[in-house]
């Protein structure tokens, strides 16, 4: 998945499906014939390109954008100062907690980045409380205190 | 608002999307065995509450072409976040953008902001765009690029964190 679509794998309508439906539709019975009246194309065209975008990687997914954390869930960004010589040790560490969702290496003193991901948020502090005695390492918690609002856009 | 165990199941159901065909919350509702009214009832006031925040496509930025990104991390003065931070959040090269604790002496850095671009001198000038933006509200920042990913595991249901 990690590739680039060649630049005429798209057409002009798959690049008008991909720039309007990031805004999101109105929840009616026939969401997208209200979206080929919007888009002057049939709604068979709609949803065939739709499916097609998702079969060559160009989109992920078309559905609903949930709020993990409005469902119960509870959600932290932590970060350590590894040293480079225990780095690989404490990836197997760290990544063995199953609460840790994603776990990247940065280019900074605070050189691992990761996502806890649990059911209650007591149970963030206990996890790191847990890594930070198996490792011997401070784990810095950035918990969310406001998000913004995302304009974020990939025009097609 | 609370959200009960056939909205729970609903959003199951729709993890992976939304069914492609004419009229998508009345195959939900077979699969349920709810109507389509009741889905899409039950849909719209979640979307009201906030637990779904869209019924939107979600581009493979990567395959567009937006490999690039930065978690680029600024230190704005407390009684400027307010104003500046949906600014930035509104940026259209912006992901995601959140305030988040400092933690001196290790880290003075407040305002979040995934920046992604078509190559990392393209997230560089969105930055500089950002820290102008910021003007005297900034009173240092930073960029974190990722060198490698040391685990990812389908975490469907959540984003950002």
């Amino acid at each position: 998945m990690r590739q680039i679509l060649a630049p005429d794998a798209l057409d002009a309508a798959d690049r008008t499906i991909i720039n309007r439906l990031q805004d999101g539709i109105a929840i009616t019975p026939a969401p997208f014939a209200a979206l080929a009246a919007e888009l002057a194309m049939t709604e068979d065209d709609i949803i065939a390109r739709i499916a097609r975008l998702r079969e060559i990687g160009a989109i992920t997914r078309f559905g609903p954008f949930i709020d993990a954390a409005a469902l119960g869930g509870a959600f932290c960004l932590c970060a350590m100062e590894v040293p480079p010589d225990r780095l690989e040790a404490t990836v197997t560490l760290v990544n063995a907690h199953p609460q840790v969702a994603h776990n990247y290496e940065r280019d900074h003193r605070l050189n691992m980045w990761f996502v806890l991901a649990c059911e209650r948020p007591a149970d963030i502090a206990r996890t790191a409380a847990r890594i930070e005695e198996e490792t011997g390492l401070t784990v810095h918690l950035f918990p969310k205190e406001r998000e913004f609002f995302i304009g974020f856009r990939v025009e097609a | 608002m609370t959200i009960d165990a056939t909205d729970r199941r609903i959003l199951q159901a729709t993890a992976g999307g939304l069914p492609l065909t004419a009229r998508p919350f009345a195959v939900v509702g077979r699969w349920l065995d709810l109507t389509e009214a009741e889905v899409m009832e039950r849909m719209a006031r979640m979307q009201a509450a906030g637990v779904i925040r869209r019924i939107a496509l979600a581009p493979n930025h990567y395959a567009l072409g937006m490999v690039a990104n930065g978690m680029s991390v600024w230190d704005v003065a407390d009684d400027r976040t307010g104003m500046v931070g949906p600014q930035v959040g509104a940026l259209p090269f912006v992901s995601h953008c959140y305030l988040r604790p400092r933690r001196p002496p290790a880290w003075p850095y407040n305002l979040f902001a995934m920046i992604h671009g078509a190559s990392r001198a393209e997230v560089e000038d969105k930055r500089a765009a950002i820290l102008t933006l910021l003007g005297d509200a900034c009173r240092g920042h930073d960029i974190l690029y990722s060198t490698r990913i040391l685990k990812k595991t389908g975490m469907r249901l959540a984003e950002g964190g």
